[in-house]
């Protein structure tokens, strides 16, 4: 396979590809996807108790996206030959991850901006150079999600800013939200590029365009001037202006947290895998019941109308 | 009157699309997540709508969150079928089939006449058109899919059965008279049940009732003290 940059066209389904390329592409997607539908649940969980009907359906319409989201990528990974059951099986079974961001908990209505603003945001910043990756179901799904994921980072910021702007209550809800999610929000972008051997070839494939540091660093420089828009302040004392470099300086995530969360040991691991689990179990009669009457009723018309 | 009426059609949206918020990530399938949502939030926007004819028309200034958050269960108007959990499948399906074909008679008669909600109703009516057709689907699947399955939906419509009575109960100086309803309802629900080869269960003679007069089961006060506790931890806030 040619090198990502001397091809123009991206490849298609029938297009042969290397092994390599068509099992790393199969892993990220699926984690992608997964990622959509395990993060579903710490906003679905306040969609009943959202304050206004206005904000609950604007959030009910966004955990609606994350689910047609998955719905895309379970798609885009079907056209390389891996049917949406046989991963939902590796999720299940713990041999497939989701994000890690999913497993910290949504303890306040403000997480839900803070979730949007910048776990939303930090999803942009990871997502749009996937519009332009080499392979096209990929890039295609990646566009119409883009899309809607920017509403949702705008909504995330509003709902912060109503907060921010509200009663003293409201504010300290807010600020103690992006306490929270501020570090956990950089750890989506991965372990730093030293720690991340894969990421040469994934860029030689053209299935990653940046590194994970410089995807972070991008991310820091767009949300520090929307704190300060929200009057909200973001817990790292070494956040600084470097005007050497043009860019944000700011502190070193503790890794270590995230290689935890990773492997199963964030806060919410068992709870989110086991709704997930739970949800799909109990859902397996109806699944069932639908197959069924689909093969009668494929049955009675094949004896009903003669064969063309 | 006619507030009153429109109140009753409101809250049954309210108190369903929250319910259905239940659903979402907890659905049979993902493709069942995005319908599931997608009929919580027509419930919600219907909901909306009519708390904005019924405020207007009340004229003392309420909001639409006045109303859904700062009401006790009493004040509610919704009937007692939307109210009560709805965490099977079969229940859910078959409950929306009952709603949506009883919404779906008082939306169209809305909408053909001159009144302050015949614009919701309008929109409205193409909406439950879509949630009564879903529902017919699911309810066939189920019924007619596995021993199981059939069982299980029996079981459902043998619980939701006697709560429709509640829908059709006379009220001659409403903007649309429920017991007028009561043959297109039953006409659009009969054969869906039967082709799902299930057994249509004989209308109760003593049926439960008392939501429009906001006699609720205890089931309501706990969904709504989910509902409106952010809003009423924070008096006066704006979200
Ligand atoms: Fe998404
Ligand atoms: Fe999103």
């Amino acid at each position: 396979m040619e090198p990502a940059t001397e091809r123009s066209a991206t490849v298609e389904p029938r297009d042969p590809m290397p092994d390599g390329y068509r099992r790393t592409l199969v892993r990220q997607i699926a984690q992608h996807a997964h990622s959509e539908i395990i993060g579903m649940q710490p906003e679905g969980e306040w969609i009943a108790r959202a304050p206004s009907l206005r904000r609950k359906a604007i959030l009910m319409a966004k955990v609606q996206d994350e689910a047609g989201h998955g719905l895309y990528l379970y798609a885009a990974a079907e056209t390389l030959g891996t049917p949406r059951e046989e991963l939902l099986d590796a999720l299940h079974t713990g041999r497939q991850k989701y994000s890690s961001i999913f497993n910290y908990p949504t303890l306040t209505w403000a997480d839900v901006g803070a979730i949007g603003w910048l776990v939303d945001g930090a999803a942009i910043v990871n997502q749009v150079p996937l519009c332009r990756c080499s392979y096209g179901p990929y890039a295609r799904a990646m566009v119409r999600i883009c899309k809607e994921e920017s509403f949702h980072q705008r909504q995330g910021f509003e709902i912060l800013h109503t907060l921010s702007h509200g009663t003293p209550a409201q504010r300290a809800m807010a600020q103690d939200a992006v306490d929270r999610f501020w570090w956990p929000s950089l750890m989506m972008f991965g372990p730093p590029d030293a720690d991340s051997p894969n990421t040469a070839q994934s860029m030689a494939w053209g299935i990653k365009r940046f590194t994970n540091d410089e995807l972070r660093q991008r991310f820091v420089d767009i949300a520090v001037p929307q704190a300060a828009a929200l009057g909200l302040t973001l817990p790292d004392p070494e956040l600084r202006w470097n005007e050497e470099r043009g860019h944000w300086d700011f502190g070193t995530p503790d890794f270590a947290e995230l290689a935890e969360v990773v492997a199963g040991r964030g806060p919410c691991n068992a709870e989110r895998l086991a709704h997930r689990v739970r949800a799909h179990e109990d859902g397996a009669w109806v699944r069932e019941a639908a197959a069924a009457y689909a093969a009668k009723r494929a049955a009675r018309t094949s004896t009903q109308e003669p064969a063309a | 009157m006619t507030a009153d009426f429109l109140l009753g059609l409101a809250d049954d949206a309210l108190v369903t699309a929250q319910r259905l918020g239940w659903w979402v990530s907890r659905a049979p399938e993902l493709e069942e997540d995005v319908a599931l949502a997608n009929i919580g939030l027509d419930q919600l926007g219907q909901a909306r709508g009519l708390y904005a004819v019924v405020t207007d028309l009340e004229g003392l200034g309420r909001t639409e969150d006045d109303l859904a958050y700062l009401r006790d269960a009493p004040d509610f108007r919704n009937v007692l079928l939307v109210e009560r959990p709805q965490t099977d499948f079969a229940v859910c399906v078959v409950r929306m089939l009952l709603l949506a074909a009883w919404q779906s008679e008082v939306y169209a008669v809305l909408a053909a006449r001159e009144g302050p909600a015949r614009g919701v109703a309008a929109k409205a009516v193409k909406e439950v058109a879509y949630h009564l057709d879903h529902a017919a689907q699911w309810v066939l699947r189920l019924g007619d899919g596995t021993e199981l399955s059939h069982e299980r939906t029996q079981a459902a419509l043998d619980a939701e059965w006697p709560y429709l009575p509640e829908l059709l109960e006379p009220a001659p100086a409403a903007p649309v008279d429920p017991a007028s309803l009561r043959d297109a309802v039953l006409g659009r629900v009969r054969p869906v049940l039967h082709e799902a080869t299930l057994v249509v269960p004989e209308l109760p003679a003593d049926p439960p009732t008392g939501g429009r007069a906001g006699r609720h089961t205890e089931h309501l006060a706990a969904l709504l003290a989910e509902m409106q506790q952010v809003a009423r931890a924070h008096p006066g806030a704006t979200w």
